[in-house]
Order: structure tokens, then sequence, then C-alpha cells
């Protein structure tokens, strides 16, 4: 089986956000840089797919030239190989990725043949666009399905389940298809230190596209100012207990 | 004024609580045109969209649009816009709207902005988009004759019009390529247990609890409270809890009466998922923690004492 | 919450083991009226101490860092917050192997236990250690690991319960108070307490607090990469959180550690990466903590391959994954060592920063002994804050040392190595003179000072100077040195001695301020030099240096210049009313004309007489010299008559040259700085302040006093009357060593200082006080043909004749106690010194 895994470099955000001075990006000066949490399953998924059936995965990324380090640690995990689309840094609309990453699935996989599978996370963690696997199944005229938090492989069709209405919908698709999955769908491993090591050695193939004029254009971004609120202190320890439930009383919980 | 095309999707018979936001953000940017909306297969729904804003109500009757098939929808979506020259293409800014307006866009080739918590008529239209959950906004501008966007869940109330719209049934043309991605099975909810995201109250753990084990009296308070057992992001990667219970942007996003957030310091992400909660009670060992300042009350105390304490209390009660 | 007081006693910023320790200390000594704050979150606030990996290698080559690094494991082993799981630092070649002998060395003289290992003892130690590529080790069985949030806490639970403490977290900054130099308030985010003492103990942020008072603190943010595997099924397995020794893979510069099932993995490997206080993130930026910054994988990569080859058992487990990884800041200052004491530019302001954790517990005692007592038991001299010079205290010298120093944490580090990076800052008269002259420059306080000329190698054959065969004892060192110090013994030497620390003490109360802080007589006449020792309250070594009387209320003090800032604090702080203390240090050079020849060179410039009648020793005058005014001092560190002359600094080279013009017909020799330290001074059993003398040892033990004691009180008189009137528990001896020739591999050694001085089958000698023996300083005496050695020794071997040994990297060479006491090897009557020896030939 052959799997290609889509993902972005986001900033690794937990704190307060801040922004750069031209309001275009936000300052990553203290924090770290990983996938979104999406893509981390996505790609816990594509190397399980090929543990369980043989075969390759392949991780791309369109990013700045830094997110080769996104790229080694799927690699570390288990990615065969990598497509690096070598950005400036500044940001692409989903239209223009989802066209870039098109033509580089397009020109690997006249030389390797097509992938069965195609992950993506179902939206990216910085800018929510929910749209670049929808386009990239579109563009090569493949079932695309999102929300997916569970998926098996056989035969050439592709089971997806998604929750719905606290159980889970399923799908069935015919491979070759593109796959956005959740968060959930796996827990994750931890690379191991040989794997990062043969991740070092592991290719990664590079390209620059070209930005195309953007139609969703960003234009500034914002932080929203959020009134802090003062919570009403109940108590302190189990002495507040009584206050709690008085609360959840008066609120009609209880 | 301007044509509006508004996506109501529909479940148990009722209209998504998001979409009819939906169609008052459609109200308002016609601005004295047309709001057309569309309904899937849903016959019963569509009346009462009318009330809601729509001026006219369009009905998909396509059996293969009775189970979930977002191209197909996507398509017919697509075609109606094409055949009402809508100017505005709009949905909820749910999983099943972004899904749908997202083909809608890919299929004619037109940007797609997923939700937006404000639009500007105008050339170009411009938004204001939701970004980390809420944490961030952008704002931007849709360079196109048509803007295909959603809109944000709960940034802006649904205003009943107490209007009436005409509703026209009709069958769209689906070819097979349209019917390749749909639901064909279905694995039930399991039994017990409340939907986190529709529960009247939950009860959440984060790092505080130190462990799986230190999760029994979250699961204990919840079950006298018949609440949802929810928990934060560091506890699912911890394997504490199954990732089902996540509440966050990554997670379920939740709209309980009563969130309580207990060993939860309360980072970006967590609290985007919390959001739409009406009133949020954290029990956390420091007064400062970021919770503290999306909290409505708060109780300082470390959870493993302050959790079985109000159990105990409930019980005292209605012992009593 | 308790109300945020208005005023306190003491302020004390920052809740990590440095602030908590501080915290209790004082309470403990009976202070109240504390407030502690920090702007985190307690426990763990979020600075360095949050993420430390805890660990405590007790041996430090450094005496001063060895003692606070023992009395913190103490306090820690005392808490029941210490497991000690024992300390393996492996070698994986030669080189390093030889630096763990000296480590051992280090150990011996400090009293710990400390044995080297084989490779397979390594294994039977660490049983899933990939012994194959080492060559062998060193352990501490007494290393461990601290629980420093459980001891912070401790200490601040005790003060609170002393009813000392109240802890204030989330509480920060904005501003200090400062009025006439003395801090008065601190201004935080819940209101402003007035404050009689401050003491900044927050670690990487300290910089900027001090710099809201006005003062400096002169350190910077550093990462410092660790990462956490796991989970480790072996560990799995495992009863306690650590069962295995610690290790540190020394040539690659990490550690590695178990952790609970985890393997944690530390690297000082790295490329420098420095940050700004400034852009340290807030606790509401930060991901994880402000001090754990994200980490840069690409920086740890290639350590990880090392950390792979010594455990492949662990790492190379494709089950183990990399869970935890962090850029952890810690602080670096320019010189390595802590910034502890009252800053020189706010009075009741205290710094206790750029301390780790095996350091913390004993730094928060020695902070709150010095604010109490004025003198800390542990000497902390090298961790003064007030030994910094003006540049120094900048960012950019600051980060151009720290990047330097960091990949040397791990490093072996010669005793004499040189720093590279900022230099020169501070250039002598004569620093162009010297350069052509082949000077081999040494920097000390910003001074670049000729240690040796390489324009007097012809000297070498001349003298027919050996050279020393190993190249650790020849680094840093050239026969030059000594055959420098035989050309002035035979005729004379010019030395550049513009690095001293010169202040004036001026005033109505500036005798009273000289004979408090002096031992000596300091109320003689106009024109008098005295050389004196300066004592600490408990009656230990402050420093020694001289002072000049130049008028009835004008004292001119002269002072070394690594400790000279100190010394000067020092002064002020004991200044009597009406006293003032002004730095001169950049006004005057000093140049030093020594030798027989000596007197003969300067009066061919004066038409002052310099006869030995008309300028006696010990006296000094303005007289005129060739083309200028110069005060003439007749004193000498080298054992030889002649003078140091002070002229203004842009006048040196003017005189330098005329001296040197004057000179040739009597073949007057420049010599480094290496014969005025090193062997002028050794031969001549001169004491120096950092090596033999420090506050551990007081002026009858150094054998320094004159019979008779001044009338007038001065401080420390009632500690030394003590130790006057009981038996000295050691004496500083010289030792000369009879043989070279190192048994293991036959070669000639040279011990270069810092090893232990043993019995003849290597016993420890160990003091009354509980002090061991080593040798405080080592080197040639070319005049005497004997390599010197002085060192304490306590009575029963303070005996001369008596044999004994000297540990040079794990060798023993046979040492005899040569003269116990002051008096010197070489012209044990100061004839030269005096004058009154028949002039040799010109």
């Amino acid at each position: 089986m052959r799997v290609l895994v889509c993902v972005k470099r986001v900033p690794a955000v937990a704190g307060r956000l801040t922004l750069t001075e031209d309001e275009r990006a936000l300052d990553t000066k203290y924090v770290g840089f990983q996938v979104g949490p999406h893509e981390e399953c996505a790609v816990e998924e594509a190397v399980r797919l090929v543990e369980a059936h043989g075969g390759e995965a392949v991780v791309l990324t369109l990013g700045p030239a830094e997110a080769v380090e996104q790229l080694r640690e799927a690699m570390a995990i288990g990615a065969a190989r990598a497509i690096h689309l070598v950005t400036g840094g500044e940001e692409w609309d989903a239209e223009s990725t989802a066209g870039a990453i098109t033509d580089a699935i397009r020109e690997d996989e006249a030389a390797n043949g097509a992938f069965d599978v195609i992950l993506v996370g179902n939206e990216a963690a910085d800018s929510g666009g929910y749209q670049v696997g929808v386009r990239i199944g579109r563009a090569l005229g493949r079932p695309v399905v999102t929300g997916i938090k569970g998926l098996s492989v056989a035969d050439g069709t592709a089971r997806c389940e998604q929750e719905a209405g606290g159980g889970r919908d399923v799908y069935e698709v015919r491979t070759p298809a593109v796959v956005a999955v959740l968060e959930g769908i796996n827990l994750p491993r931890y690379p191991s230190v040989p794997g990062r090591i043969r991740a070092k050695s592991k290719p990664v193939a590079t390209s620059s596209p070209s930005r195309p004029a953007q139609r969703l254009e960003m234009r500034r971004l914002v932080v929203p100012v959020t009134e802090a609120k003062q919570a009403q202190v109940l108590g302190r320890g189990a002495e507040a207990a009584p206050a709690v439930v008085e609360l959840l009383a008066s609120v009609g919980v209880l | 004024m301007a044509t509006v095309l508004v996506l109501v999707p529909t479940a148990d018979g009722a209209p998504d609580k998001v979409a009819l936001q939906t169609l008052t953000l459609g109200a308002q940017l016609a601005a004295g045109g047309d709001v057309h909306a569309l309904v899937l297969s849903d016959d019963a729904v569509a009346a009462g969209l009318g009330a809601w804003g729509a001026t006219s109500v369009h009905v998909a009757k396509h059996p293969a649009l009775d189970t979930p098939a977002p191209d197909a929808a996507a398509r017919v979506l697509g075609d109606l816009a094409d055949s009402l020259g809508a100017a505005f293409v709009v949905g909820p800014g749910t999983e099943e709207g972004n899904t749908i307006l997202a083909r809608t866009a890919a299929r004619v080739g037109l940007p797609f902005a997923a939700n937006c918590v404000a639009v500007t008529p105008g050339s170009p239209v411009t938004v204001t988009r939701s970004r980390w959950g809420g944490s961030l906004l952008e704002e931007a501008a849709i360079h196109a004759d048509r803007a295909v966007l959603t809109l944000a869940a709960h940034v802006i109330e649904a205003v009943q019009t107490g209007g009436s719209a005409p509703v026209e049934a009709f069958t769209p043309r689906l070819d097979d390529a349209d019917l390749a991605v749909r639901v064909v099975g279905r694995v039930p909810a399991p039994a017990g247990g409340v939907s986190l995201s529709d529960a009247r109250v939950v009860v959440s753990g984060g790092r505080g609890a130190g462990s799986a084990e230190g999760f029994a009296p979250i699961v204990e308070l919840a079950s006298l409270l018949g609440a949802a057992v929810g928990c934060s992001r560091a506890v699912t990667i911890a394997g504490w809890r199954p990732h089902t219970e996540q509440v966050g942007q990554t997670g379920t996003k939740i709209a309980p009466e009563l969130y309580v957030a207990a060993g939860i310091s309360g980072a970006t992400q967590h609290l985007a998922g919390a959001k739409g909660a009406k009133r949020i009670l954290a029990i956390n060992k420091d007064p400062e923690a970021p919770i503290m300042t999306a909290a409505d009350y708060a109780v300082i105390g470390d959870m493993a004492e302050v959790v079985p304490a109000i159990s105990a209390e409930i019980r005292r009660r209605r012992g009593a | 919450m308790a109300t945020f007081p208005s005023s306190a006693k003491v302020v004390i910023i920052g809740a990590g083991i440095v602030g908590n320790s501080i915290a209790y200390h004082l309470a403990n000594l009976g202070w109240k009226d504390i407030v502690q704050i920090d702007k985190g979150p307690l426990p763990n606030p979020g600075g360095s101490t949050g993420h430390a990996s805890n660990f405590i290698y007790l041996v430090d080559h450094n005496k001063e860092m060895a003692e606070l690094t023992l009395e913190s494991a103490r306090q820690y082993r005392e808490w029941d917050v210490y497991t000690m799981c024992g300390g393996l630092e492996v070698a994986r070649t030669e080189t390093r192997l030889e630096e763990l002998r000296r480590k051992v060395d280090s150990a011996k003289n400090w009293g710990i236990d400390a044995y080297m290992v084989t490779p397979a003892e390594i294994r039977g130690l660490v049983p899933f250690i990939n012994e194959e590529i080492l060559v062998g080790g060193f352990y501490t069985p007494e290393t461990g690991v601290c629980d420093s949030l459980r001891f912070g806490t401790l200490c601040r639970e005790k003060a609170e319960e002393m009813g000392a403490l109240q802890s204030f977290a989330n509480t920060e900054v904005t501003a200090m108070g400062v009025e006439d130099g003395r801090i008065r308030s601190v201004t935080t985010t819940r209101g402003t307490i007035g404050a009689e003492y401050v003491v900044i103990a927050c670690g990487v942020w300290a910089p900027l607090l001090a710099e809201m008072a006005g003062a400096y603190i002169p350190l910077t943010p550093v990462v410092h990469q660790m990462a956490d595997y796991g989970p480790v099924p072996l560990f799995e397995k495992s009863s306690k959180a650590i069962e295995y020794p610690i290790v540190r893979d020394m040539d690659v510069l990490m550690y590695e550690r178990q952790d609970g099932i985890g393997f944690e993995v530390g690297s000082y490997a790295h490329r420098s990466i420095l940050h700004d206080p400034e852009t340290i993130p807030s606790i509401e930026e930060a991901k994880l903590s402000p001090t754990e910054m994200p980490f840069t994988q690409d920086d740890f990569d290639p350590q990880l391959e090392d950390a792979l080859e010594l455990f492949p058992e662990i790492l190379g487990d494709e089950k183990v994954g990399q869970k935890y990884a962090i850029n952890g800041l810690i602080s670096l200052t320019p010189d390595g060592m802590p910034v502890l004491g009252e800053t020189p530019e706010v009075k009741g302001l205290w710094s206790a920063c750029a301390v780790w954790v095996k350091e913390g517990p004993a730094v928060g005692k020695s902070i709150a002994e010095w604010m109490t007592h004025g003198q800390p038991e542990i000497d902390c001299n090298q961790s003064d804050i007030a030994r910094f010079h003006a540049h120094q205290k900048t960012r950019q010298h600051t980060k151009a040392r720290a990047s330097e120093a960091f990949p040397k944490t791990y490093g072996i580090v010669h005793p004499s190595e040189q720093y590279l990076s900022d230099r020169p800052i501070r250039k002598t008269p004569m620093y162009d003179w010297q350069k052509a002259h082949g000077a081999e420059f040494f920097e000390v306080a910003g001074w670049e000072r000729a240690q040796w000329y390489g324009a007097n190698a012809p000297l070498v054959e001349k003298y027919g100077i050996g050279t020393r065969p190993n190249e650790w004892d020849a680094r840093w060192w050239s026969p030059i040195i000594n055959a420098e110090h035989l050309a002035m013994r035979e005729s004379a030497g010019i030395f550049d001695l513009s690095s001293f620390v010169i202040f004036d003490v001026l005033g109505a109360g500036a005798l009273d301020t000289v004979q408090q802080v002096c031992v000596r007589q300091m109320d003689v006449a106009v024109g008098r030099v005295v050389y004196t020792p300066v004592l600490s309250a408990t009656g230990g070594f402050k420093s020694d240096l001289t002072v000049m009387r130049l008028g009835r209320d004008h004292f001119r003090v002269v002072t070394g210049a690594a400790h000279g800032m100190a010394d000067m604090k020092w002064f002020a702080d004991n200044g009597a009313p009406n006293t003032s203390v002004v730095d001169l240090t950049t006004a005057y050079t000093t140049i030093g004309v020594w030798g027989p020849n000596a007197r003969r060179i300067v009066q061919k410039l004066t038409r002052a007489d310099v006869s030995n009648e008309a300028f006696k020793f010990g006296t000094c005058k303005t007289i005129e010299i060739g083309s200028q005014l110069a005060l003439a001092s007749r004193i000498s560190y080298v054992g030889d008559l002649g003078w140091e002359l002070y002229v203004a600094m842009e006048q040196g080279q003017r005189l330098w040259d005329e001296l040197w013009a004057a000179g040739q017909e009597f073949g007057l020799t420049a010599c480094g700085i290496a014969v005025y330290v090193g062997t002028g001074r050794l031969e001549k059993g001169f004491r120096a302040y950092g090596t033999e003398l420090d506050n551990d040892y007081n002026p009858v033990e150094a054998d320094m006093l004159t019979p008779r004691l001044k009338a007038q009180d001065f401080i420390g008189r009632a500690a030394l009357e003590k130790a006057l009137g009981e038996e000295r528990a050691a004496v500083c001896c010289t030792l000369t060593v009879d043989d070279h020739t190192s048994p293991r591999t036959g070669e000639k050694r040279y011990p270069l200082g810092r090893q232990p001085i043993v019995t003849p089958d290597g016993a420890p000698i160990t003091d009354s006080k509980g002090r061991q023996s080593y040798a405080n300083s080592a080197g040639m005496g070319p005049s005497l043909g004997k390599y010197l050695i002085l060192s304490y020794l306590p009575p029963q071997h303070a005996v001369e004749g008596t044999k004994l040994a000297v540990r040079y990297f794990g060798d023993l060479y046979p040492v005899t106690v040569a003269r116990v006491g002051s008096k010197p090897l070489f012209d044990p009557e100061n004839d030269r010194v005096r004058g009154t020896e028949p002039a040799a030939a010109g």
C-alpha cells in the first residue's frame, strides 16, 4: 500500500497569543513548532497502514525551509521519505495550497504509482480552512471523506468512521481516496532514538512552487479582546462543597 | 440587495441550530433581497424556516440524500446557487456544513471561507474568520463573484422574523460520482452515557487528576448529576481517558448549562472547546490558573479533595 | 491569601531553590518579617529550578564550588530529599581518563569519597551501559538526586512555622525604590512594600530586577537541552525512582540518568544558545514554563547518536520514545561563578543568582550568614558580586564569555586556561611595546597582562632552562618564565603592574577606617608603606594588600586586580564617618623595577637620592624620574631591591621607555607577570590571596603576624586573639619536590597546584579543624633550583625534613617539608630586599 500524509508546520501555542508587528502572523519567538494534532494522528495512521499492509508512507508539506523539522519528525515515526514544497514563509490560502500539493502528487505518482490513500488533517490547526483535502480529492477525481476517527483499508475499499449523534456513521469509498482525519483516531507514538537517526538519512525531495494570487486573501490577524472574568470564589478545599451544591441547585442541574 | 442561498442541514426532524443562526446572517447579507434556504429531503423542517428569515425554501428530494452524502449535497447546493444567481452561498460552521460548502466551492473552483464571525458585502466581500478555535481572528477578502462561506457556531443569535416562505420541492440531478461518498452503515452509540456535545452538565478533569485512577471522583460526580464526563487534551495524550471525552479545539465543543472543570489549567485550545458553556465552575489549586479568567465560579483546592466532598454533599442532601 | 503587607524587614524576590533556602536560613538565624514574592505560582513558579535535573555531583576542582555543593548535599540529606544513587563519569578516551584521575585528586582535596573504576566495574554499576566503548571511569558513591521543589516547600513551611515568612505567588515586581543609594521599597502587581533589605534570587530574570534599582547582576540565560525517553522496560521493574548511578558521558558532554520509568538525557554539547532576560516569555506566553523554551531538535540530534552508542539497550529500543524535550534556560556569568552578596551599587540590595540546584541550599545559608554576620562560613569570595569590574557588568561581555564557557561545562579546563573572547578590553600603556616584544598575554579583570615575553627566548639557553615533557604541565607555561626570573635576580627586571586596583581612603575618618579594616598598625609616619592582612569578623583572610600613607588623612591602597573591586567595597562598607573611598585604578599605571641593579637604573634617571639611607625599604615618596614625577614605593613582592613607580596612565609608556633605555647597560630584562605572581613570590614564600589566603585560614596559621598586635581595634581582632591563644591547627609550610618521575609513565611531572598533600603511603592529612592538606600553590623556584609547594600542615607533619607526598593525576611524588612558616627558602634574611647585601655586578 502506498500512503501519502500531508502535514502543516504550525506554532505550538498554548498561552496568550501575540502577533508580529505587521499583524499577519503569530509571534513565534516563544513557541516551538509542530504539526497540528489532527495531522500528528494522520502520520501515525499512515505508518500503521503501512505496518499492516506493507508499502510506503510518504510525508508531504508545503511550508518554509524550517518545516523540514516536521518532515523529519514524521520520518522518525516511520514515513519513508518526504516531499517538501518550500515556501518563503508567507501564508498560502487553502486553494493555492491544495493546488500546489495536487501538482506534487501528480508528479510523484507519475514516477512511483498512485497513492492508495492520501491522509490529511481535517482542518489545519492554525488557519482552520476545512478544505485542502476536499480540493485535492476533487482535483484528482478521488473520493474524499472528512471528519474521520476510524479507518481500515481492505480490498480497494476504505472504511471510514465519523462520529455522529453519539454513534458513528460509516462511509465506504473505493481507493485511491483522500481521508481527512481527526485527533483521536489513534494515540500517536513518540519517536524513538533509532527512528530519529534513521530519519536524518531519509530523502527529502524539495521544490519551490510559486504562490498564485490569493483569492481568499488574508489581510490581517486580530487577537480578540475577551474580558477576563472575575470568578466568584465559592470556598477553599472540601469546605466549599455545600456552596457548590447550592450553586448546582440554583442553576437547576442538581 | 443580494440573493443569498443558505444550506440548512437537519437532524432528527429539526433544523441545525447553527443553520438558523446562518439564516439570520443570510437575511442581513440579502439586505432586502431573497434569502433562499436549501433543505435536503426533510419537508417537515422546510415549512418552519420562513419564521427564521428565509424568503423561499427549496427541498431537494432524492433517496441518496436521506443519509449523509456530502458530494451530492454540495452538487445540489452549487447547482441551485447557479440557477438562482446567488451572490452568497452560506452554511453553518459545523463539520457537516464545512465539508459540504468546501465541496461546493471546490466543484467550481471558488474560494471558501470557513467559520466566519462577520461578513461585509462589497467588492470584494470581506469576512472575519475564526482561527485557533476562536482564539484568533483573521480579516480576509474573498476575490470571487460568489462568496462561499460558513458561519462560526454561536457567534450570532438566530432571530425569529415571524415570516413565512413558500416551499418548493425538486428532484436534483445526481450522477454516480456524486454518490461515491455516502454513509453505508452506522455504529450505534454505546448504551448509557451522556453525549458530550449535547450534555446539560459536563464534569471534566485535567492533568490535576494525576492518573487514570484519579478520574474516579470525576466519573462519580458526573453520574450523580447525569452529566457527561470530559477531560483536557493532556489527559487523552497521557492515555488516562478516551479521546471522545476530550473538550477543546481538536476535541468536542460543548455548550452545557454548567461546565465543571477540575484540575484543568485552561490552555487556549481547551477554552476554545468550552466557549459555549453558559457557566463555568473551576476547581483548581492555583488561584491564578488561566481557567480562572474564564470561570464564573471557583473553588480553590485540590480536586482530589473537593470533588469527592461535592459528591458526598449531594448524597447527604438527597438522603435527607 | 493574606493581604499584601506594606513593609517588611526583608523582601526576597524569587521562590526557586535559592529564594526558598534564603527564607529558611534567615528565619533560622532569627530574622522576622520576611516577605517572599514570585511572579509565578507555587510550588513551581517556572524558573530554572522547575526544570532542573536535580542531580548533585559533589566533586569540583574549585574549592568554593566544592564546599557549596557538599554543604547543599548535606542539607538535602538532612531533610530526606536526597536519593543517593552514585555518580559515574565515564571516559571514552585516554585524555579524559587522565582528567578523571585529576578529578580524584580534587575529590581527595575536599575529602570526598571517589575512585577510578574499570569498564567492567562500570558495567557492574550500570548494567545497561555499553562499556566496550569506554576506557574507564570515576565513581563517587555519594552522588545523588535531590527533590529541589520539595526542599523549597519545606524551607517555606519551616520559615512560616517560625512566624518569620509570608510568601506571595503570582506577584510581579514592577519597580524598585532606591533613595540615597539604599534600597527602600519594591513595587509589585500587588502593591508597594517598604523593605530594609531586598534579595534578588530570581535567576535568569535577575538582570532586569537589578537594573530597576540601578545595579548590575551580570548573567545571561543560556539553553541547556534535555529530553526524556520512555517507557524503559528495565526501569518498570525498579523499586525506586532512581536505582542506577547517574552517568556523565564526559567526552561527548552529556549526562544520562534514570527518572522513574523514563531515561533523561541532557546535553552541553550543542552550540551556545543565548537569550536575553527581556525575551524570556511571560507565564501567559509560555507553552510549558517560561524557562522551558521550545526544543530545537536539530541541535540535539547529533548528541543522540552519542547517547545511543553508550546506551544501545535503552535508547535503541524502538518502543522507547522521546516524550518530553526542552531547551531549559540556566544562568551563566562572565567567569562561571555565582553572583552573591550585596550589590556595590545599592546598599541593602543583595544578589543570590546564577546558582544551580547543587549549590542552592548552601548559598541560602551563606547569604543568610553574610546578611547576619557580615561573613558566610563558606568563603564565597570568588562569587562575590563586588568582584566585577565595569566591563564585566555589560551584556556584551557576559554573553561573549558565557558563549565561550558553555561548551566547556564538561570540558577539560586547564587551571590557567584563558578566555579568548571579547579581548582585549583593557590595554596597559605598554601594551603595544609588549606585543612587539612577543608578549604572551593572559587576561585578568579585563587587563591584558604580559605573562612572559617571546623576545626573551634566548635567555632560556643562556640559563639552561629545561622544558616540561608533559603537555598538560607545559600548557600555558614557558621556560622563558624561569629565564626572566634568573635575569632579574642576576641584574634587574622591569614589570608592568598596571592591573593593580588602586584607591584612596580620604578624609577625617580615613585613619579610623584603615585602622578598622587592616590588621597592622596604620597610624604610621606619612610616607610609610605597610603590607597588611585584612580579615573578616571570623578572623579569616578577606584580603592582603599594601597601604601607603600619603598624608594625615590620606591613605592609598594597592591591591590585586582579581579581587580589588571587592576590597574597595569592603573599605567603603566599613568606612568611619567622614571618609571617602575613591577609585584611582585607571588613573595610575604601576611599573616595577627590581633586582640588584634596580637602584643603579633608577638613579640614572633621577636627581633624588635613592640610596638605602635616603630611601628606606617600606617607604614611599614622589620623586622626579626622567621626564616625570612618580610616586615611588620601595617594597617588593619578588624579594629583590627596587621600587614600584606610579605615574599617570598616559605617561606610562614614556617612563617605561626611559627606564628601558637606562637599563640597557645593566642588562635590564622585561619580566612577565608569571615571575611576579609565581616564581618570584614562591621562592620568597610570600602567600597569595585566593591560594594560601582565604577565610578558612587565619594569619597565625599563615604565619604572617608580627609578635604584637596593635592596640587599636580592627575587624577580626577577637577571633585573631583567640587564635593566638591556641595551638595552631596547621601552619603554612614550604615543601620541595624530591623526585618528579612519574611512577606510572616514567615521565617528569610538575604539579600545578591544588593537589592533595598526603603521607608517603598516600593517606590523607587532616588537621584538627577537619581541613585537608593540599598544595595551595606549586611552582619552580629557579634561583633555588627546586620545585616548591606551599601547603598548610598540621603540627605533627609541620616539621622540617618530614617526608610526605603530593598526589598528581593519581600518582604519588615524594616531597620534603623544607620550611615551616613564612621564612623564605631564598634569601631567608631578606638582604636583597633591604639592599644590605653587596649588589651584584652589572
